[in-house]
């Protein structure tokens, strides 16, 4: 399996090689240049000269390509133009956010969309089973910018003063703050530096941060915050694998070793886990991980109703200021992350079917 | 082989042999209550983008200030017959924040809608088919390059990659639907390249190629006509993919610029006043749904029809 987890990652270089020139290339014909974008009205050419000059951007194309490369594999992800600070350091504190969303997102999909297409798998044509594929087929149809316009609607306005209201922005309640780990426990952490930053990564994960320092009133304020968003993002993956999960039930039922299991008098939740859903896990494991880009590409959408500063809001950002360094390094850390979420689905298959040899 | 279909009517199915495989699947796609009720909001649809001009009350872009007595900003739907004030005018969808009548912009903007979702996968399906017959047929290092550059395009998320691509054409609708058709192709080129890897070895292409049947002729002539089914089904989901996608750039700013009357546009303009006026953002976003419900409906019951194997 290692040999096999090895190879894959091998033949995964060429495609992550792929995706750094294309987006080194592509963010260069964007119309318009990073000067002009970013200084406004005081682009005089003087001013562009020098600030271009600066940023290495005069050099042949190909040469600044190569000291891309030379950067990232040290580890250096560039400094962002408008910004002025470190890549990486943006992506300790934006991705998380993002990743917090994308996981909660996915968990309320899989909670919900699993046990649905189980159980309208069991009762094929029955109230619940209609019930479940016209939701399925509604919830893959709504644009999720207004889904979650219009769960904001409902919760923070229709809902207001009930227990059920919900914040529709923000990650926390203005007045509250999220105490990072390594301040909390006085840890002397240099934050410019590399395990700084994978540290600082840690602590922007709020319901994380939070459970691990018991701040237990930063962890239901965030949690809170999460919900509408997670909600609006994760409905199209919810039906799509409540849908998948369905019909691999569906052929799994019908087998012969179900039929045993039933004959030799297994108890039915025994004979519908144990014996079905087992069987019917793969595909819909390999749904779940095609759910990664829905994810993503949604987050953007998401962050934007939501008012939330993640990795989605500030790459639209970014392409609209010629940020070329955040729209590199972002896209190349989402493109990595991509690449081993689908290692470890095809890993998993193995240890989900044991008949699957590497 | 499970004896299962949605509808048990379906079971009772006797195929008369003379029938056509066309007529087969035609048969079968309308006995899907789902595909019927597909085909008929599409039909409703294409009928209000037709009759547009009949249909709307009001210019879609046209401003109602000063050209109505008693027009409100933004207010809510307003219908004499179910209790509306007499004084009020009527607009049964209420009136947008640019004293525009809302249901008029509804209307025409299912012209658009049809149009960027057919517009959007003909450019995908035209270039997926190139790329994809290419690959498969010629095979070799051409096609590994080609598989490998289209796996390329697959390792960004499917909205960022159109956002990128979009930035560089530049916002508007047209580059819009080529941003989303661009990154739809690989999922056409892999479908055709599957299946002209699935004949390309047959006795009737190689017969073919022995009496010296041009390659062209034998790709379109021999080996496509094995793709089309499994293309139209992939078309259709795509149609309503590329409808909902093209709203969402839309909505984002980067698609139909405004006084456009596309549904994503006219709900991203009024996005801030969910709260204070949610018709102007309920009802854009109800049209996109049920237009995108549709063709997802017919999609399903076109699979299903068209692919034996594929029966749940």
């Amino acid at each position: 399996m290692l040999r096999y987890a090895l190879k894959r990652i091998i033949v995964a270089l060429p495609v992550l090689f792929g995706v750094l020139a294309v987006t080194f290339f592509m963010v260069r014909l964007i119309p318009g240049d990073p000067c002009t974008a970013q200084l406004g009205e005081k682009a005089t050419p003087q001013v562009c000269a020098s600030f271009i000059a600066a940023k290495g951007l005069d050099k042949p194309i190909l040469v600044q390509f190569g000291v891309y490369l030379g950067d990232i594999l040290r580890g250096d992800f560039g400094t962002s133009i408008r910004l002025a600070r470190p890549v990486t350091q943006l992506i300790a504190e934006r991705l998380p956010l993002t990743v917090e969303l994308g996981v909660f997102a996915l968990l309320i999909a899989m909670v919900v969309g699993i046990p649905m297409g189980i159980i309208a798998a069991l009762r094929r044509n029955s109230a619940v089973d209609v019930l479940t594929m016209v939701g399925s087929n509604i919830g893959v149809s709504m644009p999720i910018f207004w889904l979650g316009l219009m769960l904001a609607y409902l919760f923070a306005l229709l809902l207001k003063g009930t227990p059920l209201q919900l914040p529709p922005s923000g990650r926390l309640t203005s007045g509250l703050t999220s105490v990072p780990f390594y301040e909390l426990w006085r840890w002397p952490v240099d934050l410019k530096a590399g395990l700084g930053q994978v540290l600082q990564f840690f602590g922007n994960l709020y319901l994380f941060n939070s459970l691990l320092t018991f701040q237990w009133e930063i962890f239901s304020d965030a949690l809170r915050h999460l919900v509408l968003p997670a909600l609006a993002l994760g409905t199209i993956p919810m039906a799509i694998i409540a849908r998948m999960t369905r019909s691999a039930m569906l052929e799994v039922l019908g087998r012969d070793y179900v039929r045993t299991a039933r004959a030799k008098g297994l108890a039915e939740l025994v004979v519908t886990m144990r014996h079905a859903f087992r069987n019917a896990l793969l595909p819909v494991v390999t749904i779940i991980g095609l759910q990664l880009g829905t994810i993503f590409g949604g987050a953007v959408l998401t962050e934007t109703i939501f008012n939330l500063a993640g990795v989605g809001r500030i790459l639209f950002d970014a392409i609209n200021t010629r940020d070329y360094p955040i729209i590199q390094g972002f896209t190349l850390a989402i493109a990595i992350g991509y690449v081993l979420v689908n290692l470890l689905v095809d890993i998993s298959y193995g240890w989900l079917d044991p008949r699957i040899r590497y | 082989m499970t004896t299962s279909t949605a509808e048990p009517m379906r079971l009772t199915t006797s195929v008369p042999s003379s029938e056509g495989p066309w007529r087969r699947a035609g048969h079968q796609f309308l006995r899907q209550r789902s595909a019927l009720i597909g085909l008929v909001v599409i039909g409703l649809l294409a009928f209000t983008a037709l009759f547009a001009p009949l249909l709307a009350p009001n210019d879609p872009i046209g401003v109602l200030l000063g050209k109505e007595a008693g027009i409100v900003k933004r207010s809510g739907p307003c219908v004499h017959l179910f209790g509306c004030p007499a004084d009020q005018p009527q607009h049964i969808m209420g009136v947008d924040g640019n004293f525009r009548d809302l249901f008029s912009r509804i209307i025409y903007g299912a012209r658009l809608s049809l149009l960027t979702g057919f517009v959007t996968v003909s450019i995908s399906l035209v270039l997926g088919v190139l790329l994809g017959a290419v690959a498969g047929y010629l095979g070799g290092w051409l096609d590994n390059l080609i598989m490998r550059l289209l796996d390329v395009l697959l390792a960004f998320p499917f909205l960022l990659l159109a956002i990128a691509i979009v930035s560089i054409l530049g916002p508007g609708l047209l580059n819009a639907m080529l941003g989303i058709a661009i990154v739809s192709v690989p999922a056409y080129a892999r479908v055709i390249r599957a299946s002209v890897l699935t004949v390309r070895e047959e006795d009737y292409v190689l017969a073919a190629r022995a009496i010296g049947v041009p390659p062209v002729s034998i790709l379109f002539g021999h080996i496509m006509p094995n793709a089309v089914s499994p293309l139209i089904v992939q078309a259709t989901l795509g149609i309503g993919t590329a409808i909902l996608d093209v709203a969402a750039l839309s909505f984002l700013g980067l698609g139909a610029q405004p006084p456009t009357p596309e549904w994503g546009s006219m709900l991203s303009a009024e996005r801030n006043q969910v709260f204070t006026a949610p018709h102007l953002v309920f009802l854009p976003g109800l049209a996109i749904m049920l237009t995108v419900l549709g063709f997802n409906l017919i999609g399903d019951g076109l699979r299903d029809a068209l692919d034996p194997r594929l029966k749940r």
